[in-house]
């Protein structure tokens, strides 16, 4: 057993787990956003703004954002525990991906609720 | 016929500060010898060559090591596997501290090996003659009991690159399901509790270069599909 204190959920087999799910969350709503582009060529602003006015629009979009916290906070921590050896620039590089992470989340729930 | 063109990595920390490439030219009389028999002509012309070997028919696994960019047992590769353009490049496994010209330090393979905890673990009373198996049971073990240990896939694996003391490796995760497969051990469910953390099975990327290298012709990383799978049913 490797102890660790900075991964997400501090367990192997649920990071795994999660970045799966979350991956699966992503392509839905990446398939859902291509085939509305696709089906509205002549996408104008009212349209776009009354989608995302839906309050399960909102839902979905916030499930997809979480995913994407998620799943970038377990990918970038893999890439720092393998890349970055000296411990002060690793953890260091730990810290600004999760404060990054959580700034784009309120942003992302900020725009969302706000319009 | 044009002589081969050896390139062979050379280091003795006794004498030299920096490793450094030795060229050769060999005369193989246009045979098809193994990488093994053209370590040999090497070391006649110079007997300092350092290099592990035993068996010489791939089952000690003493001589891994990367032949043109690809790790594999030099006594079972034929010359005309590897060369290219008339030339071989012949290094020490990748990823592992070197003691001298091709010999490795394998102390932290052999550790990540002993953390997995290579034995049969059985707390119930010993039967009279012996444990049985049904031939079921015996043939979940084929692919993973022919394990040499030569290291050849761990040290081709990125993952163990990087992480060698946390990360177990492809051949300590082969070994590990062996004995999670295994009907006679009873240990299963502290063997997964051990490797659960995000480090010891869950470094693998799925990068598979340890299928492609198995001079057994194992699969490394369906075993640790398998793991995970024992992971998953035993924590959802």
């Amino acid at each position: 057993m490797v102890t660790n204190i900075t991964s997400f959920s501090r367990s192997g087999l649920s990071d795994w787990i999660i970045q799966r799910a979350s991956a699966l969350v992503m392509a839905v709503y990446t398939v859902f956003l291509v085939v509305y582009l696709l089906l509205h060529p002549q996408l104008d602003y009212a349209t776009w703004s009354g989608l995302f006015q839906q309050t399960w629009m909102r839902i979905f979009s916030l499930l997809a954002f979480v995913s994407l916290a998620a799943h970038a906070w377990i990918g970038l921590w893999t890439v720092t525990t393998d890349y970055i050896k000296p411990t002060a620039i690793r953890v260091s590089a730990q810290f600004a991906i999760i404060f990054a992470i959580f700034v784009f989340l309120v942003w992302g729930i900020q725009v969302l609720w706000g319009a | 016929m044009s002589k081969l063109q050896v390139s062979l990595y050379r280091y003795n920390p006794e004498t030299d500060s920096a490793p450094y490439m030795q060229e050769f030219e060999v005369d193989t009389q246009g045979r098809d010898i193994m990488v093994l028999n053209l370590l040999e002509m090497l070391k006649e012309q110079d007997a300092t060559v350092a290099y592990r070997r035993s068996c010489r028919e791939g089952v000690c696994g003493s001589d891994g090591m990367n032949m043109n960019g690809r790790n594999g047992l030099a006594c079972i590769t034929p010359l005309s596997h590897v060369v290219k353009n008339n030339k071989v490049v012949l290094r020490p496994l990748p990823g592992l501290p070197v003691i001298r010209d091709l010999v490795v330090d394998m102390a932290l393979f052999y550790k990540q090996y002993e953390r997995i905890q290579p034995y049969l673990q059985n707390d119930t009373p010993a039967p009279a003659i012996e444990r049985l198996q049904s031939p079921e049971e015996r043939d979940k073990l084929d692919g993973l009991y022919e394990c040499i240990l030569c290291a050849c896939c761990s040290t081709s694996c990125p993952s163990f690159w990087w992480n060698p003391d946390k990360f177990v490796g492809p051949a300590g995760l082969l070994q590990s399901y062996r004995f999670l497969a295994d009907s006679r051990d009873t240990a299963t469910r502290e063997r997964l509790s051990d490797l659960e953390d995000p480090f010891s099975v869950f470094r693998c990327r799925g990068i598979m270069n340890c299928v492609a290298v198995c001079p057994k012709g194992l699969n490394p990383t369906r075993a640790i599909g398998k793991i995970r799978e024992m992971l998953l049913a035993n924590a959802t």
